[in-house]
């Protein structure tokens, strides 16, 4: 039998047509539901007399627009308010499990769904949000889609799909002491650039991602979009079943067994032939800290903002001057010079349990700097409860901290968590577009122990010489 | 709701059909440009499917109090009433929100020309009737320095020959996947499509093992 990659096994699995020169007609496994893409979705079906065909493999919840203090108030702003109703609206007209703002599973969606064992190998998951390729961290296909994607899969339980390119980043050695998933993700998208993947489906390999927790692929595939990448794919192992087995919805006895006979199948199969492979070394991975509008705008902690001069093409060197004007930076100058009004810790690149223990070994026993207002947002309700059992709560309260409710919540500043104009963010969230934390605000990308150690400098350090102080 | 998102079940036509466009174009000098940029994001807020035209590009487009910035292209004579917008590598990164292209083509975009698009993008523009075209990264250099000498240069896009001509007999072929060429040019609604597999569907169901259980 030919040689497959993972990718190819997990589609040619999901496979209900395929012919020439048409897209091929894919069956979706999990179908996530969020506030922001959803509600026209759900006016389509109706204004079509349209039903929702597999409401069983459909879940959501509220991650975008929900404040992430005061639950037990009305959510003051209107618009998100009516988003918010409306998706609640919605999934009861059309039959559909929802985790809502009071309920204990709550939280940002890719947070949410692995930890309840929803997302498991080999599964084709969609979702109308382009984080999504966090899920391939368990071995899944899962790609962000439209609004007029979301209604059709609504519909239909199925996508018309053109295969994507494969491409293996294997990642050889492993992470040097102090440095983290997110800071080799940063370095990867840095040296390949923010558009190297498009149309690709990346297969993660190598030592140094073997040793990553789950979180931690989470965190990298979770950030294959900002290359470009159609979707991004660890395969499963030891540490993905074990993860699996705590979810509620995961699979029991029998079925478990069952799962876990075709779960051992998936891996990219000795000999099996990538459309394109690069290699990167783990080994020579620093703290990173964006400096740019894009997360491709990356250096060490012990390095400089680059002169725009110094890129090849015009384009770029243009792209570069207008970050470092929106950014407020000289060139030359270096990192850790630079400081910090914020320090936002959550999203769904780093809120889970592993990234608030690594923020909260920094900060214990210290204080944020003065100047520095610091927001920790736990990824979901249980996660919070894990880290309130851990009195990781308590580090943080005790620092000076603000402990939230979980959501989306500053990555986007869609729920009035926001960064003031010309203020600056340490954010251990996925983009730092122009805009994106709120108008005028200006994000440096860092994993969550760079920038609980900002919190305390107040100006980027090297994590490794703070040091972990518990 | 607009007449062309009228839905049929029977994979007749749902939207407006395309099959050419003249209009202005209006250069975007700017590589990656992500979809924060085209939508921001307090405008996504909104759950209606119309009306976002007036957000599109907000931040570079209004200042601070909601004064529109001269600076910007497209508030500048003679690119208010483009209708191709000529962009640069990359554009449409990030963000999935349909929104982005909701906006563009309220404002009244549509066509989008670019060496590369976001993916996720590109397939949103698709299923509203926004016609992204790819050219060589050369060719759009070209059209940019067209653009660039005569401003309010008009360029018919044909999609049916896929070919976009210019003034003085300038013909630049492009290349389009057929299906979705004429997917396009029929205003197919694949839900409709889709329906017509049913059978086949329901065969693999069957088959195919889900491990999880919602309830």
């Amino acid at each position: 039998m030919k040689p497959k990659t993972l990718y190819e096994k997990i589609w040619e699995k999901h496979l209900i047509i395929e012919e020439q020169g048409k897209p091929s007609l894919l069956f979706i496994d999990l179908h996530l539901l969020i506030d922001t893409s959803s509600p026209q979705a759900f006016d389509g079906l109706r204004l079509a007399g349209r039903r929702v065909r597999r409401p069983d493999l459909t879940v959501a919840t509220v991650d975008h627009s929900v404040p992430t203090m005061d639950r037990d108030k009305p959510i003051a702003d209107d618009l998100a308010r009516r988003q918010v109703e409306a998706l609640i609206r919605n999934c009861k007209e059309f039959g559909i499990k929802v985790f809502d703002l009071f309920s204990d599973s709550q939280g940002i969606v890719h947070v949410i769904s692995p930890e309840l064992g929803l997302t498991l190998p080999g599964q084709i998951i969609v979702c109308g949000d382009s984080h999504t390729s966090t899920h391939g961290a368990f071995g899944a296909l899962a790609f962000g889609i439209g609004t007029s994607e979301v209604e059709h899969v609504l519909a239909t339980q199925c996508l018309p799909q053109f295969k994507s390119k494969t491409l293996e980043i294997r990642v050889d050695n492993r992470l040097p002491f102090g440095t983290t998933a997110k800071d080799l993700i940063l370095s990867i998208i840095g040296k390949f650039g923010t558009d190297f993947a498009n149309g690709h489906v990346i297969e993660y390999r190598g030592e140094a991602i073997r040793e990553l927790s789950m979180e931690g692929r989470m965190t990298i595939c979770n950030m294959s979009i900002e290359m470009g990448a159609r979707a991004g794919l660890v395969a499963p192992d030891e540490k993905t079943f074990e993860y699996i087995q705590k979810g509620v919805y995961a699979p029991k006895g029998e079925l478990w067994d069952e799962a876990m006979k075709e779960w051992q199948t998936l891996h990219t199969d000795e000999g099996a032939v990538f459309d394109r492979s690069v290699t990167f070394d783990a080994s020579a991975v620093e703290p990173q800290v964006t400096w740019g509008i894009n997360p491709s705008m990356v250096t060490g902690i012990n390095g400089r903002v680059p002169d725009p001069d110094s890129f090849a093409t015009s384009e770029e060197r243009q792209l570069a001057k207008r970050a470092l004007d929106y950014m407020g930076l000289k060139p030359g100058t270096p990192m850790t010079d630079i400081p910090v009004d914020v320090v936002f810790i959550g999203s769904c690149t780093n809120s889970r349990i592993e990234d608030l223990r690594a923020a909260a070994a920094v900060v214990k026993g210290r204080r944020r700097h003065p100047n520095v207002r610091a927001v920790v947002v736990p990824g979901s309700q249980r996660v919070k409860k894990q880290a309130e059992a851990e009195h990781l709560d308590k580090i943080f309260i005790e620092a000076g901290f603000e402990w939230r409710e979980p959501g989306c919540s500053m990555c986007i500043g869609m729920n009035g968590d926001e960064v003031p104009p010309g203020k600056r963010c340490a954010s251990t969230s996925n983009r730092n577009f122009e805009g994106r934390q709120g108008r005028g605000a200006r994000t440096h990308l860092v994993s969550p122990a760079m920038a609980a150690a900002a919190a305390i400098a107040g100006h980027f350090v090297d994590v490794r010489e703070f040091g972990a102080n518990g | 709701m607009c007449a062309n998102l009228a839905r049929t079940d029977e994979g007749g036509s749902r939207l407006e059909p395309f099959l050419e466009h003249e209009g202005i174009v209006v250069p975007l000098d700017r590589i990656s440009v992500d979809t924060d940029a085209i939508m921001p994001k307090e405008f996504i807020k909104r759950i209606e499917r119309t009306g976002f035209g007036q957000f599109l590009f907000y931040y570079w487009r209004f200042d601070e109090n909601g004064e529109p910035r001269p600076d910007f292209i497209l508030n500048r004579e003679p690119y208010r009433s483009g209708t191709i917008l000529l962009a640069r590598k990359n554009f449409g990164c990030g963000s999935s929100r349909e929104h982005a292209p909701w906006g563009l083509q309220d404002y009244g975009f549509k066509v989008l020309i670019a060496p590369s698009f976001g993916d996720i993008f590109y397939n949103n523009c698709l299923k509203i009737g926004l016609l992204p075209v790819v050219l060589a990264e050369e060719e759009v250099d070209r059209l940019f320095r067209m653009a660039a000498e005569k401003p309010g240069m008009r360029l018919k896009v044909d999609l049916q020959n896929t070919v976009i001509r210019g003034e003085e007999g300038v013909e630049i072929p492009f290349g389009m996947d057929p299906f979705r060429r004429e997917q396009l040019m029929l205003g197919l609604d694949d839900i409709g499509l889709t329906h017509r597999y049913e059978d086949r569907i329901r065969e693999f169901e069957r088959s195919h093992k889900i491990y999880y259980r919602l309830n």
